[in-house]
């Protein structure tokens, strides 16, 4: 064949896309690869049970936190939204330290409870008008506090049996919260997707003047997906609590920094208007990978947080200069 | 006569700075209607109230002969009213379709949430056949689009929803000698479609080649509404600079030049 000048182009940029639009799956492939061979155990049916499990809680999460950051905003409260009401809830079933009310009644209160504590988010950043990355910091604080206060020290214990099903159940060989995670997708890909709501939390997050301008209300929107939020954290605290059994100020610290990686790297721009519910799960594969396949290979936490940490970095690199490439395309056009 | 726009005694004030005072403005049904003025003059803050994106502090609104309470953008639309802005207000994330539609899906299935998204392409896809325009699919994302085809996105936009009042501010600033004579010719077809059409521009031989009047503003304040086939450019920039009580420079010294 003869080497053409222009063929050779069009293969380097078709390259080139490929890199650019499959990013996050060709890093999931190769941690997948690099972990089987040097993680003893990484690819075995219980290990990956396990591992699916470990990240449902965080995809739950990763879920809701996409439809704020979708629409141009950032949720930095989850964790300290699901420590509140995770001890709110043991509180609240808790026959040893609690009341021992019934966990199918005490759990929608939760629920709902974790989606009021998001609409706060959206309220607060309205009102304040700030950016909600600070609006959150704030509340992420209070949040967290008011969990220490409520808990005033103490392990809450006591929890009922039927509570363990919900964390530690199964359904055939697949663990409850796999389950949950799967519908939590599903439901939130419908209505990112295919909903006229999605449709506009995609517009406020690409340009929200002109979602103003074309009649968004701005503000209503803000606090739904702010709730949305809530309201997933509040299903990730259920999850969670029955998995630990045991109310802790320290369920869920920090999730909401695995959950803001997996969604940079799963291509959830931090400026707002993009990502996929799939892209988000491939970003919280790659995160669950690295801790499984760390754990495995014996590295000590802090290593897996330095890891992590460089992770966030890197991904929010990558983010700024998906940008920086499409507006110097842009310029190109003009 | 029965006008399409009628705006009785409209005064805005931002801080302390007031840009519109006490200014009337009449659009006929089906022509177009070329808003000039110098920077300031308070153009874009009148057709924003008239589009609800700005609230009046004072003054009365009717469409068709019908006082209207515009408060938002939704409101105006209601009203049958687009306004299709200098920046063009569209999402660079969002494909054309997308574009044309959000705000006001197509949607299906019993609880109406659910996006038509088939019916939307379609629908999109029959627009850019409509106007005739260089789109070659409504799959295409914006983003990557020159100036005048994301005009007639814009465009597309206004008459996908029907609307019967269009409000253009500078449609053609950003476009090359082509793009915005391939516009001016679209805005004519718009007319002939039955669209009021109101076109804020610095450039006013495009609205002395398409619109039927033109109304100029000075500092806020109603100086005049011409006819077109009546006026020269010097008329126009005349009122422009001098206002109706010309009490400034001579025209002669008047420069043409940033009016293109």
């Amino acid at each position: 064949m003869e080497n053409n000048p222009s063929l050779s182009k069009n293969l380097s940029w078709k390259i080139g896309h490929i890199i650019r639009n499959y990013t996050p799956l060709l890093i999931l492939l190769a941690a997948i690869v690099i972990f089987s061979i040097i993680a003893p155990n990484f690819t075995t049916f219980n290990n990956i049970r396990l591992l699916v499990r470990q990240i449902s809680f965080v995809t739950i999460s990763a879920v809701g936190l996409m439809f704020v950051m979708v629409a141009g905003g950032i949720d930095l409260s989850i964790g300290s939204q699901i420590i509140l009401t995770n001890i709110v809830l043991s509180l609240m079933i808790s026959s040893t330290y609690g009341l021992g009310i019934d966990p199918l009644i005490a759990i929608p209160i939760c629920i709902a409870m974790g989606t009021i504590l998001g609409m706060m988010n959206g309220i607060l950043s309205n009102i304040l008008k700030v950016h909600p990355l600070i609006v959150t910091l704030g509340t992420a604080y209070i949040y967290r506090g008011l969990g220490y206060i409520i808990a005033g020290g103490r392990n809450i214990d006591g929890l009922p049996d039927s509570f363990r099903v919900y964390g530690q159940g199964y359904v055939g060989p697949v663990p409850v919260p796999i389950i949950i995670m799967i519908f939590v997708a599903i439901v939130g890909a419908y209505f990112l997707h295919n909903t006229n709501f999605g449709s506009r939390v995609y517009a406020m997050g690409g340009n929200q003047e002109a979602a103003h301008l074309v009649g968004i209300n701005i503000k209503r929107m803000k606090v739904i997906v702010f709730a949305i939020g809530g309201l997933a954290s509040g299903i990730a605290s259920v999850l969670l609590l029955s998995r630990v059994f045991n109310g802790q100020v320290t369920t869920g610290a920090g999730i909401e920094f695995d959950a803001l990686t997996a969604a940079l790297l799963g291509g959830v721009s931090f400026a707002g208007g993009e990502g996929t519910i799939l892209g988000l799960i491939t970003g919280v594969m790659i995160i669950g990978v690295l801790n499984n396949g760390m754990q495995l290979f014996g590295l000590q936490d802090f290593y897996q947080n330095l890891v992590k940490g460089a992770l966030l970095l890197a991904a929010v690199g990558y983010d700024q200069y998906q940008k920086s490439r499409r507006a110097k395309e842009m310029l190109a056009i003009a | 006569m029965e006008y399409a726009v009628e705006m009785k005694g409209i005064c805005k004030s931002f801080g302390g700075v007031q840009a519109l005072k006490n200014v009337d403005m009449e659009l006929r049904q089906g022509e177009i209607m070329g808003i000039v003025g110098d920077n300031g003059a308070g153009k874009s803050t009148l057709m924003k109230i008239l589009s609800g994106a700005y609230q009046a502090d004072k003054g009365e609104i009717f469409i068709f002969g019908n006082q209207a309470e515009i408060h938002n953008p939704l409101d105006a639309f209601k009203q049958g009213i687009s306004m299709i802005y200098q920046d063009l207000a569209l999402f660079n994330n969002l494909d054309v379709a997308r574009n044309i539609f959000v705000g006001r899906e197509l949607v299906r299935g019993p609880l109406g949430i659910t996006l038509a998204k088939k019916d939307m392409y379609r629908r999109a896809e029959e627009l850019i056949k409509d106007l005739r325009v260089d789109i070659k699919s409504p799959r295409l994302n914006v983003a990557r689009m020159s100036g005048g085809q994301r005009q007639m996105v814009a465009c597309a936009r206004a008459i996908a929803f029907q609307s019967k009042i269009m409000i253009m501010d500078e449609p053609t600033a950003a476009l090359g000698v082509t793009e915005a004579n391939k516009l001016l010719g679209l805005i004519k077809n718009l007319k002939d479609l039955g669209l009021s059409i109101l076109l804020i521009t610095q450039r006013i031989p495009d609205i002395l080649a398409i619109a039927d009047r033109v109304f100029v503003l000075k500092g806020g304040v109603r100086q005049d509404i011409l006819n077109v086939k009546d006026t020269t450019l010097d008329d126009v920039v005349f009122l422009i600079v001098k206002g109706k009580d010309g009490n400034s420079k001579k025209v002669d010294d008047i420069e043409y030049k940033s009016f293109g």
